[in-house]
């Protein structure tokens, strides 16, 4: 170090230093601020009495919570439809996971010829931008509304996350074993077979996992906006057609506890994923 | 034979003459709408949720009690449906930009705490013991440790977010009737492909600038 540490003010030392990226971020961090702070003014509003609304929805809140109860199913059906829901999403999982497999072997870098992967990649970065919701209703226009759309809108969103999370574990796998089942004349199913399944079987199911239980709170969301059926579709119709919010509490609180037990499962394998790299 | 340059231009003539791209102002104005929301939405849920994590976190935490009472009130906002918040926020609000606004923020925030604890558990244990070590407070320990260490993951955390609720706001107006959800609802009763298209092509287009940007930006600061 040749440069002395320049002295702004008097007894203050310049501790950190300003290069290209505390540049940006502060940059960032500040244009954010702003947009918050500009940002209601861009929106258009229409005449809404707060004072009012707020109160109500406190008390709406209230009977939600508070005061949870079952008035137009019974808690088998709700159990019942907690079940639909969750098949749905293990469909829509295990599918999607398996054509996953064979598009993530086809754009992992070390296993698949450069142009096939930039494609496949590049279809996935689409498959994603589109909300979930868009694809499933899409469907619905072929396929009718109800559980086959919704099964192959959420199967599409997650054939892109998977085989990006699995081309991911494969590209990691030690280069020595390829080359050496190549060197000793195994063809590319022999190499798939024999090192890369076995070596990453672990990491595609924990990827797997924590995929279901993103789709288990997609598999609600569709039920309710693309009556696709479950405990999602139950909500809808408690709160838009009977306005039962004691109701809607206590499916809230049903799907609630699916929802935390699976992502307890989800943060102990997502600990023993960090553990094992 | 028509030359690959006439044949775009014809495309494009082709395309500027349907009924669907007529109405695009229409569809940028609710896109519009739904962006500066889900902006919105995540950066004032990203404040509550630094104090929140702050609080939460195992290396930050004032107090062991509050910082599982914190971790669980995340976990309940962020585990209840989002449809589950719109749905009730509609019938106090109505067809109205805040519900769709408190809905994202309700789950954004439940979300963003989980992630920020994350963070700040794996970045700076090193960095709040020394400065434990030399005797500073609470607020220098925050200020000049934590933050410092984590902001770069952090950023990146919101930009993700952003990215991410730009697509749940799609979800939420479809059930509020608000934003470009409700466009897609209204053109899809009524069976015009056509905007069904725009529409969404107009959403990818939105969701790859905000990742090319984010993209962009983590390069740097990291």
């Amino acid at each position: 170090m040749t440069q002395a540490t320049p002295i702004r003010k008097a007894g203050k030392i310049q501790v950190t230093q300003r290069t290209k990226a505390t540049q940006t971020m502060q940059l960032i961090l500040w244009s954010l601020v702003l947009f918050t702070l500009i940002g209601p003014f861009l929106l258009n509003y229409e005449v809404i009495d707060v004072r009012a609304a707020v109160s109500m929805t406190l008390e709406n809140l209230q009977m939600m919570f508070l005061q949870p109860a079952l008035h137009q199913i019974t808690f088998s059906t709700a159990l019942f439809q907690i079940v639909v829901t969750l098949a749905l999403a293990f469909l829509a999982t295990i599918l999607g996971a398996i054509m996953s497999f064979f598009l993530a072997i086809c754009s992992a870098k070390n296993l698949a010829p450069k142009g096939i992967a930039n494609v496949i990649i590049a279809c996935n970065s689409f498959v994603r931008a589109v909300p979930t919701v868009l694809w499933v209703l899409i469907f619905a226009i072929v396929a009718g509304l109800g559980s086959v759309a919704c099964i192959l809108g959420m199967m599409l969103h997650t054939i892109a996350y998977l085989t990006k999370a699995y081309a991911e574990s494969f590209e990691e796998l030690d280069d020595g074993v390829l080359e050496a089942l190549r060197a000793s004349g195994a063809s590319w199913w022999h190499t798939i077979i024999h090192a890369v399944v076995p070596q990453s079987f672990s990491y595609m199911v924990s990827w797997t996992f924590l995929r279901f239980e993103t789709n288990y709170g997609v598999a609600v969301a569709m039920g309710a906006a693309a009556a696709a059926g479950g405990i999602g579709f139950e909500l809808f119709m408690a709160s838009s057609f009977y306005y039962d919010l004691h109701e809607v509490g206590m499916i809230t609180y049903c799907a609630l506890v699916v929802a935390m037990l699976l992502e307890g499962i989800a943060l102990l394998i997502k600990k023993r994923l960090y553990t094992a790299r | 034979m028509m030359t690959a340059r006439q044949t775009w231009t014809k495309l494009l003539i082709e395309v500027g003459e349907t009924e669907a791209f007529g109405n695009l102002s229409t569809v940028l104005e609710k896109l519009v709408e739904t962006i500066v929301l889900s902006i919105l939405a995540t950066t004032t849920a990203a404040f509550c949720a630094l104090f929140c994590a702050m609080l939460g976190s195992r290396t930050t935490q004032i107090n062991a009690w509050l910082g599982f009472i914190v971790r669980m009130i995340a976990s309940f906002f962020r585990n209840v449906p989002v449809v589950a918040w719109a749905l009730v926020l509609v019938i106090s609000f109505g067809h109205h930009v805040i519900t769709g606004y408190f809905a994202l923020f309700f789950s954004t925030f439940g979300l963003l705490v989980r992630m920020f604890i994350d963070t700040i558990d794996e970045a700076s244990s090193d960095g709040v013991e020394a400065l434990n070590g030399v005797g500073a407070t609470y607020l220098q320990m925050v200020f000049k440790g934590v933050l410092p260490e984590t902001l770069p993951q952090l950023l990146s955390w919101i930009f993700y977010m952003i990215e991410t609720n730009i697509r749940s706001a799609t979800l939420v107006g479809l059930l509020t009737g608000t934003g470009i959800g409700y466009l897609f609802d209204f053109y899809y009763k009524q069976l015009n492909y056509e905007m069904l298209g725009l529409i969404t092509f107009v959403i990818v287009v939105v969701v790859f600038l905000i990742e090319w940007m984010s993209n962009r930006v983590r390069r740097i600061i990291s």
